[in-house]
């Protein structure tokens, strides 16, 4: 396990493993989102509160999912590199921030699109919708703060610790945004996602959140690729790589 | 002889309270700050004093959170500037003791006297009397985790040109459960409900952020130092 | 000379900034009594070695050892045995030369104002000790920051050109420091662009572009 570890440490074996698993996590995150899709769309019956307005969940669920997984991960491979200097942590760090990134925007786009037929708003002030923007704000910051310094280095430091001042800060927000959300609404609004669901409407949830992970994987391959390749611009198993 | 941490504390808090006080504009601008943006909101929306009272906490909150920001920048940033920020982290004490000491400093200097004069604010805006004592107690918790969080942002962004902006981007969103908790207690203040549940998670945050903003913030200041 | 200096070596230090390898295995061993004069073309890495050195930049590769010890385990040790003084002076404007010292060198040893008084008197800049530093020159204030070198007391000195901003007279009393800092065993790096007119034996360590 420690040798693995290791040996994914190093970016040329990184590259390369990333290279490997890359088409495999896109192969299936197209079959599981193939029929997620058409089983989630087509064939689960609709609810019985929502209608078939309900159906966006397919897509909103596990791209919230993913915006906190995408942080969580962030966070973790840039604790990684700063507490055991393995640098390819921060090339997983800045690969997986954008991806995080776009999955909380589209939580956040879903959301507001379910919100009009429900709500008849695009926007309520739902917990869960806000507790998303808070994250997006927190991605922003972490983005923002790599790109500021000149030095990719300290930038890279510096956005690894806000990166796990920040995943601290995520359940308290969490919960506070829920203390807040009771606090004035009073508990009856409609949530989007729902604790019983029946396995027709269940299991195409379960393959696309499936899927979107192994879309996330694969996309977060082809990223940190991308990554390793710019920031060992001037090591010699790299020119031989551009080379070939 | 060695010096002790308690006395390099001392010696760094009086540092900045002299440093403080030989400027004492640049200690009221945060202050006029506040006040300037709370006036803001009585001529936007209604100077009804029901519509004030009811807007109250949110336009206090907001303002406190503001005016803190703005005075954040300068926590290290001067120091840094004239290479004495080099000379503290190299003073053989830790540089946590250094965070310590200069980010109380920094609370004494705006976010206690801000503090101090929010009541005068809080009149103003139609705050009854009885709701002033939880306002302070939320206020004076808020902006001193505020300050603990501002020195964890002040610390990543002191290097940058432009780190004004960068640092009201990051510490923000950190500040939201504050913002949420601290306007809350007063609200129930003002309408006359028991406002402890709302101080107890405020104290939460303040005791939490005490103890590991130091430890994040002197981890950022080695970063940025480099 | 609280303690008797130990030595200082670096072996094989190596910093890249960005794209650039600033450092490429710098190495050398400084024994007490020691001055070791670094020089090379703008760009080399001078300031940059400094900061290695006094432990605020932290090295690719390599270690910067005080005595046996890397100087990141004994960090605080390692700081009260050493003096850095950068490229600028490092003063705060609004407190006077005397507040600046008596808080610089407060923290790492306990000072009577008499004492950092005397130390200003002897850098040429005792009539300045309570006139704010934003007011004093250019040469004033880096004389003030010699007289900060000279209170800590410490056994390794790092100076970053202090040569610059100095007059012929302050030339001269920087370089009788040096000589006596020397020849009390302490240990002294120090960036300077012209060859050091220094009495005692200088090494030499010249950094390539």
């Amino acid at each position: 396990m420690w040798t693995w570890f290791h040996r994914l440490a190093s970016p040329p074996h990184l590259y390369r493993t990333a290279a490997a698993w890359a088409p495999w996590l896109a192969f299936a995150a197209v079959i599981l989102i193939g029929y997620g899709l058409v089983d989630g769309l087509v064939f689960a019956p609709p609810d019985y509160q929502q209608g078939d307005a309900f159906r966006i969940i397919y897509v909103h669920a596990p791209s919230a999912w993913l915006s906190l997984f995408g942080y969580t991960l962030m966070a973790v491979a840039g604790a990684v590199a700063l507490i055991w200097r393995i640098k390819v942590g921060y090339a997983v760090a800045a690969a997986a921030a954008p991806i995080g990134a776009s999955f909380t925007l589209s939580a956040l786009v879903t959301g507001s699109l379910w919100g009009r037929p429900m709500w008849g708003t695009y926007w309520a002030w739902d917990p869960r919708l806000t507790s998303e923007l808070i994250l997006l704000f927190l991605y922003f910051g972490v983005i923002s703060l790599r790109k500021a310094f000149e030095d990719p280095n300290r930038g890279d430091r510096a956005s690894a610790l806000l990166g796990i001042v920040g995943v601290v800060n995520v359940p308290i927000v969490h919960f506070s945004v829920y203390w807040w959300n009771s606090l004035h609404q009073g508990g009856t609004v409609m949530r989007l996602g729902k604790p019983e669901m029946p396995g027709s409407m269940l299991w195409p949830l379960l393959a696309m959140l499936a899927g979107f992970m192994c879309f996330f994987g694969a996309v977060l391959c082809v990223r940190v690729r991308a990554e390793i390749l710019s920031r060992e611009r001037q090591s010699t198993w790299v020119r031989e790589v551009v080379a070939a | 002889m060695n010096v002790g941490v308690a006395r390099g504390i001392w010696l760094v808090l009086t540092r900045e309270l002299r440093l403080g006080f030989r400027r004492p504009d640049q200690l009221l601008q945060p202050l006029v700050f506040f006040l300037i943006v709370t006036t803001l909101f009585p001529l936007a929306l209604s100077p009804l004093s029901s519509m004030l009272r009811a807007m109250a906490p949110g336009v206090l909150w907001v303002a406190a959170l503001l005016a803190s920001l703005l005075s954040m920048e300068t926590l290290f940033k001067a120091d840094a500037d004239d290479g004495t920020l080099e000379q503290l982290a190299l003073s053989a004490q830790p540089l946590g003791a250094i965070v310590v000491a200069k980010t109380i400093a920094h609370w004494l200097v705006s976010g206690a006297a801000l503090v101090a004069m929010s009541p005068l604010v809080a009149t103003a805006l139609s705050v009854p009397e009885r709701a002033l004592p939880t306002m302070l107690a939320s206020l004076a918790l808020g902006t001193l985790t505020l300050s603990w969080l501002g020195a964890i942002g002040a610390g990543l962004t002191v290097g940058l040109r432009r780190g004004g902006v960068l640092l009201s981007l990051i510490v923000l969103p950190l500040a939201m459960p504050l913002l949420i908790f601290g306007a809350s207690a007063t609200d129930r203040a003002i309408g006359g409900e028991d406002p402890a549940g709302a101080l107890y998670f405020l104290g939460a945050l303040c005791v939490f952020t005490t103890s590991l903003g130091p430890l994040a913030a002197s981890a950022a200041l080695r970063i940025t130092l480099e | 000379m609280h303690e008797p200096a130990a030595g200082l070596t670096a072996e094989k230090i190596h910093v890249w900034r960005g794209d650039r390898h600033v450092l490429r295995g710098v190495s050398f061993a400084a024994e007490p009594g020691r001055l070791l004069h670094v020089y090379g073309p703008n760009g080399t890495g001078k300031t940059t070695l400094l900061r290695v050195l006094c432990g605020l930049l932290r090295p690719e590769s390599g270690v910067v050892r005080w005595g046996t010890e890397a100087i990141e385990t004994i960090r605080s040790d390692y700081q009260r045995a050493m003096t850095y003084a950068s490229h600028e002076a490092a003063l705060k404007g609004d407190l006077t030369a005397l507040e600046n010292l008596r808080y610089a060198v407060g923290l790492k040893r306990r000072v009577a104002d008499e004492e950092l008084r005397a130390t200003l008197e002897r850098t040429g800049v005792g009539p300045c000790a309570d006139l704010p530093a934003r007011v004093l020159s250019a040469g004033q204030r880096r004389r003030v920051a010699m007289a900060r070198v000279l209170a800590m007391r410490s056994a390794l000195w790092l100076l970053d050109e202090p040569y610059t901003n100095l007059d012929a007279k302050g030339g001269e009393l920087l370089t009788a420091l040096l000589d006596e800092h020397a020849g009390a065993g302490g240990i002294a790096l120090v960036v300077a662009h012209h060859a050091l007119p220094l009495a005692g034996a200088v090494a030499r360590l010249e950094l390539a572009a």
